[in-house]
């Protein structure tokens, strides 16, 4: 439940006119594999519905998928579908919308539930769109003059705050706010308005197999702490990489260079 | 007499105002929902409800059933009499005789309700109520004194004029506040409303020891467009016999007195909550209640009217959220009111429409939907419990002379101790059982109180298409929750998977083995024990025997609680309270062990995991917590082959 109250609390002190797209998928939950509301878009739907008043939200699949109306229960007085058979991509037909619509700012999960899950809507959209990406967003804190406020999600609960022009795509972290109680009327009185769309066949996911994920056995972390607090530490530390580094303040080749090295050394392209 | 024809005229102007106001009244109860109830039937009814039903209800306190059979029997009899003396001027004398009498009796029952007002206890409102005795010996001493003529006693025109008018003052006085109140929301309103109320009930099978609710399914079908506002937003969504209900309240606060959230300081006076209804049916303001609070919420603040939505103003949610639907409100008031009802009505409105209910309720909720059981367990471990059982699964037997219906203790390690204990006792019975596996769903329950219907209704067509599909004699469960849905929430459903089947919770089930000498058990020797009656099982199914009857059996001599049986209280954790956990001063469930520890038990009896859940929360030193099945259990002399 998101009580009114601590939505009027997050002021967002915003330019109303911002346009923003949510993009759902059709999640699946981690024990019965039941389609649902997948958990990261239904908080950028949360996000959006929030921040903006012109707000679409968007699926790319089929308009009479029920889990659609979990994120209609959220209050939605409409969803737009891009009607897409099952096996078609999921990318053009989006590309095609934002291409005519221009929002300013797109909002997804960071990865789908299902499919092929490999997070890769949001940067191809980008790369098509020739837009930023932000990843893994805790929160919109502003948009100004253009600029959005943003705050990313590190491990251990930190932040860290980040100025970004419009437009640009958006994923959105578990840290963002939850999303609220999807209610059952508003869910089925909602229009699911049907849009036409390019159909292309998803050459790579035809090619999948899909089978059961089978449990491989856990290396037992030995923790060598002495206090209790140590052992804490140790059972809530996220990996961290510890070559971190910041790039800021340098001219954009030299920090694509940066990027560029380290892909090499760490053997990600040669 | 001079002036003689006064007290006639005003006897016939009160009655037409009183007319009036009856038409008025009928029409804001008409504002609701129509409902499907036969009035002539109802009304031939009537009488039979008032003076068994409702009389079995008011009987429970000796005092006001005398004082009420005097007030209330002599005052309709005066009026019938008033009528034919007063105003036809019927000159006989054994009628005006026989009106003497009525008054007499009705004056000597308003001398007793008097002196229960002198010293009220704080459950019952004051206000308008306090002047109620004055008026009814008003009422009745004026007409003694003017039928006192007409008897022979005192020649005709006695006292002249001056009497006659000093009379017709009071006259008025009296028969303003029992005609022209009675329909235009005083105090008597009770009678006008209580009687019509027995007669159109919402739940007319009550009358008859039906076991039922009157939470029918919502209509869900009209898929799309044109779905209505689900559940009740606003006064006129109840139905017209709810409001009518509404309106009977004597606020009395026998409700209140029992209500464990009220008691614990949750927000939640259900006396209160029914004259919010009140004002929002009649539209206003509450500043004139005058009785105890919600707790912690100031009086004078509630405002509503047929068409305002009831949460906007009028009931805080929370209110709704507190009640654990124990029905101990029910049960006790003399008016036959079904708060739960109209609680879980208004609680689906904002479930299924607001989508607000509070703290774990949405996770709870999201859980059924997608894996069938509150916790978001995975449906295939639902067995898991039962490795080591050797329980035949319906799927592979098909058949089996007993369905045992585990219910969401599956998942739950403390709960399966008891399921443990039932299977065993079964086995050491021989009793032909199978059991649901992976098959089985959640009853809906928690959903249904949570006032998600649509997940409710889901729930329980899914688990009628699987029961459909075997063939069993009895159902039997350790969950009286789950055994209330099934035995009267499913027959709504159309269904024909549990015609002809025994529905039955686990005690009543061992207590038959036990009694036909299935069971060989040893007597009980440990200390205490007191009996904890579970609401469900209780209050809602009527089963207060086996329990005890199982108990008996093993030799115990159950320590009661003083209150026990259908006054039995709540363990705090029914209607997805401790989902919604609104902040009180107490914990029900402590109150609840307060209850236990003075009779000095050492171990209480339950027969709900829900209420071993509750009641172990308590924190120690406490009495030992026990379903009946794990202490019979105990006590099983197992047979060596
Ligand atoms: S609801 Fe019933 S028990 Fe409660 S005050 Fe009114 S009449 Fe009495
Ligand atoms: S059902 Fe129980 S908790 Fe709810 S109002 Fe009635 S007495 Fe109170």
């Amino acid at each position: 439940m998101q009580p009114e109250g601590k939505r009027q609390v997050q002021d967002h002190s915003l330019d109303r006119s911002l346009d923003i797209v949510s993009l759902i998928s059709i999640g699946q939950h981690p024990q019965s594999g039941r389609v649902r509301r997948a958990e990261q878009d239904g908080r950028a739907v949360e996000l959006g519905m929030n921040l903006a008043e012109k707000h679409t939200v968007l699926h790319a699949g089929d308009p009479l998928q029920q889990a659609l109306r979990s994120y209609a229960g959220m209050g939605l007085s409409e969803v737009q579908v891009l009607d897409l058979g099952p096996r078609a991509d999921a990318v053009p037909a989006l590309v095609e919308y934002l291409q005519d619509h221009r929002p300013d700012i797109v909002l997804t999960g960071v990865r789908a539930e299902s499919g092929e899950s490999s997070g890769m809507v949001p940067y191809l959209l980008a790369e098509k769109l020739n837009w930023p990406v932000v990843a893994r967003v805790a929160d919109i804190v502003s948009v100004e003059n253009g600029v959005a406020e943003l705050l990313l999600a590190l491990p251990r609960g930190q932040r860290r705050a980040l100025k970004v022009p419009l437009p640009f795509v958006a994923t959105i972290d578990n840290a963002a706010p939850e999303a609220r109680q999807s209610a059952y009327g508003p869910g089925r009185r909602a229009q699911v308005e049907s849009l036409d769309a390019v159909i292309e066949d998803d050459q790579t996911r035809s090619d999948w197999v899909e089978a059961k994920a089978k449990p491989r056995p856990k290396r037992l972390k030995v923790v060598k702490a002495k206090t209790a607090a140590e052992r804490f530490k140790a059972a809530t530390a996220k990996p961290q990489g510890e070559s971190g580094k910041v790039l800021k303040d340098m001219p954009a080749a030299e920090q694509a260079r940066e990027i560029f090295d380290l892909l090499l050394e760490e053997k990600v392209i040669s | 007499m001079v002036l003689d024809w006064l007290p006639s005229v005003l006897i016939a102007a009160t009655l037409l105002l009183a007319v009036v106001g009856a038409v008025r009244r009928i029409s804001l109860w008409r504002a609701g929902q129509p409902d499907q109830v036969d009035l002539i039937a109802g009304l031939m009814a009537m009488p039979k409800r008032y003076l068994h039903d409702l009389h079995d209800v008011v009987e429970r306190d000796k005092y006001m059933s005398k004082t009420h059979a005097a007030t209330g029997g002599g005052f309709v009899l005066s009026i019938a009499l008033i009528l034919l003396v007063h105003l036809a001027g019927i000159d006989s004398q054994i009628l005006a005789w026989a009106l003497l009498f009525a008054l007499a009796l009705m004056f000597v029952g308003a001398i007793f309700v008097l002196k229960r007002r002198m010293d009220p206890p704080s459950r019952i409102s004051k206000g308008a109520w306090m002047r109620l005795p004055k008026s009814l010996l008003a009422f009745s001493s004026a007409f003694i004194i003017l039928t006192l003529p007409a008897a022979g006693i005192l020649p005709e025109g006695t006292g002249g004029w001056v009497l006659t008018l000093i009379l017709s003052a009071v006259i008025l006085l009296g028969l303003g506040e029992m005609l022209f109140g009675m329909t235009w929301g005083g105090p008597m309103k009770h009678a006008f409303a209580g009687a019509l109320h027995l007669a159109f009930h919402r739940r007319q099978e009550r009358f008859g020891g039906g076991r039922s609710t009157g939470l029918k399914p919502v209509d869900l079908t009209q898929n799309g467009q044109t779905l209505d506002i689900l559940g009740v937003s606003k006064p006129k969504d109840f139905k017209w016999n709810q409001l009518l209900g509404f309106d009977a309240c004597v606020q009395c606060g026998k409700c209140e007195a029992m209500c464990p959230a009220f008691a614990a300081g949750q927000p939640l006076n259900p006396k209160k909550l029914i004259q919010d209804m009140v004002v929002g049916l009649a539209g206003g303001t509450d500043a004139k209640y005058a009785g105890s609070p919600y707790p912690g919420k100031d009086v004078g603040n509630a405002k509503g009217g047929p068409d305002q939505i009831i949460t906007n103003g009028l009931v805080d949610p929370e209110t709704l959220w507190s009640c654990t639907t124990c029905r101990a409100c029910v049960e006790e008031c003399p008016m036959m009111i079904e708060h739960v009802d109209a609680i879980v009505d208004m609680r689906r409105f904002l479930t299924m429409e607001k989508g607000d209910t509070p703290n774990k309720g949405a996770e709870v909720l999201d859980n059924i939907i997608a894996t069938d059981n509150p916790n978001g367990y995975s449906p295939a471990s639902r067995v898991n419990w039962a490795a080591d059982q050797n329980l035949p699964l319906m799927s592979d037997v098909k058949q089996a002379d007993v369905l045992f219906w585990v219910s969401d203790g599956a998942f739950d390690m403390r709960s399966q101790r008891i399921l443990r204990a039932f299977v065993k006792l079964m086995k050491a019975a021989n009793v032909d059982v199978a059991i649901l596996g992976d098959e089985e769903l959640d009853s809906g329950d928690v959903a249904r109180r949570l006032g998600d219907d649509a997940a409710f209704q889901s729930l329980a067509k899914r688990n009628l298409e699987i029961l459909s599909q075997y063939s069993f004699k009895t159902i039997v469960t350790t969950d009286p929750h789950a055994y209330h849905c099934l035995r009267n929430e499913y027959g709504d459903f159309g269904s024909d998977a549990l015609e002809g089947v025994d529905v039955l919770h686990h005690t009543t089930f061992l207590n038959q083995l036990v009694q036909s000498g299935a069971l060989k058990l040893e007597a009980f020797s440990g200390g205490t024990v007191t009996y904890h009656d579970p609401c469900y099982l209780g209050r809602y199914n009527g089963e207060y025997e086996a329990p005890r009857e199982l108990l008996r059996s093993l030799g115990i001599e159950v320590a009661e609680m003083e209150r026990s049986g259908f006054r039995s209280r709540c363990c705090g954790g029914g209607g997805g309270a401790p989902i919604t956990d609104i902040p009180g001063e107490r914990r029900i469930a402590d109150m609840r062990m307060e209850d236990v520890n003075s009779t000095g038990a050492e171990l209480v009896a339950v027969g709900c995991q829900q209420c071993t859940a509750m009641l172990e929360g308590v924190v120690e030193p406490r009495p030992e917590v026990k379903d009946i099945a794990e202490i019979l259990v105990d006590q099983l002399i197992e047979e060596v082959h």
